[in-house]
């Protein structure tokens, strides 16, 4: 659940830059002659964004909890994180995203099945569903994750075992 | 948006990186808020996960195709975009994508475009491959 995503230029601008996004429409955010920024569409991804915004993302390293990444150690598996693949992700645009949207996401599971991979080990999906609702309401985007599981920690052949 | 017209079979293709750097990796983590250390921590990804580098997250790689897909359709028009992460993307690989119009269906308020992507390293192996649609008025 994510209460508040405001879809802001400058973070926009961030995320264009990050995927090598050319569009034009981006560099007008840092123009100062570019006036109302109000007509730029963010890229097709950018829902991802709304991690920064969902208070219990597990992937951010947060003040006074410990983060499993490296530090004076090499970091420890800890979390689910290893096991877990990211197999599929599916975005509905319901109308175009614009800057100055506000959103509220709100997410449940969907279908889950298994699967043997290649090599003998189980895999669970699992359908993760969020749907991206406007200041007045209606739905922006659906997005549709497929996260794979393993039942041991993947290794650089398991992505494609997942397919 | 004047109307662009597409024919089945067209295939547009690009280079959507070459020579992926760890800091593009680091540059998504902090755009996104995907801090998940397997791609952004060699140390992390060596070590703890016990893969030859770190790697990238796969929602970059679908992005930099979603860049080739909104310059043929237009951001605005898109009304789906969706696919699977068929291989992981390292450091150093370069990825291109092709898109293929796989059918044009016109309508009172334009055309409805829908398009195959799919996405292929520097040995040919496909990363990423799925499906767009947009709606041209």
């Amino acid at each position: 659940m994510i209460g508040r995503f405001p879809i802001e230029a400058g973070q926009v601008l961030a995320f264009a830059r990050a995927i090598g996004d050319r569009d034009p429409q981006y560099a007008r955010v840092a123009d100062p002659g570019a006036g109302d920024l109000a007509d730029v569409v963010p890229p097709p991804t950018y829902v991802q964004a709304s991690a920064h915004f969902d208070p219990e993302y597990p992937l951010r390293p947060k003040p006074g909890t410990p983060w499993f990444g490296s530090g004076s150690g090499p970091g420890e598996a800890g979390t689910e994180t290893l096991r877990m693949l990211h197999a599929e992700q599916h975005f509905e645009y319901h109308r175009p995203l614009r800057v100055g949207d506000v959103l509220t996401a709100e997410g449940h599971q969907g279908d889950t099945w298994e699967r043997t991979g290649r090599r003998g080990g189980k895999l669970t999906f699992t359908e993760l569903i969020t749907v991206y609702h406007d200041a007045a309401g209606d739905p922006v985007v659906t997005a549709r994750a497929v996260v794979a599981v393993t039942e041991k920690a993947p290794d650089a052949k398991t992505t494609a075992e997942a397919e | 948006m004047s109307a662009k017209s597409f024919t089945p079979g067209q295939v547009f293709s690009t280079v959507v990186v070459e020579d992926l750097k760890r800091t593009q990796l680091v540059q998504y983590a902090g755009a996104s808020g995907d801090f998940n250390p397997m791609h952004t921590d060699e140390v992390y990804a060596i070590q703890v996960g016990g893969f030859p580098s770190l790697f990238a997250h796969g929602m970059l790689t679908m992005a930099m195709t979603g860049t080739l897909t909104t310059d043929t359709l237009g951001v605005a028009n898109l009304t789906r975009f969706g696919g699977r992460f068929t291989a992981q993307v390292w450091p150093g690989d370069t990825l291109t994508a092709t898109l293929t119009v796989l059918s044009v269906t016109p309508g009172d308020h334009g055309d409805a475009v829908e398009v195959e992507v799919h996405t292929v390293n520097q040995d040919g192996v496909e990363v990423f491959v799925g499906t767009a649609a947009a709606h041209l008025a």
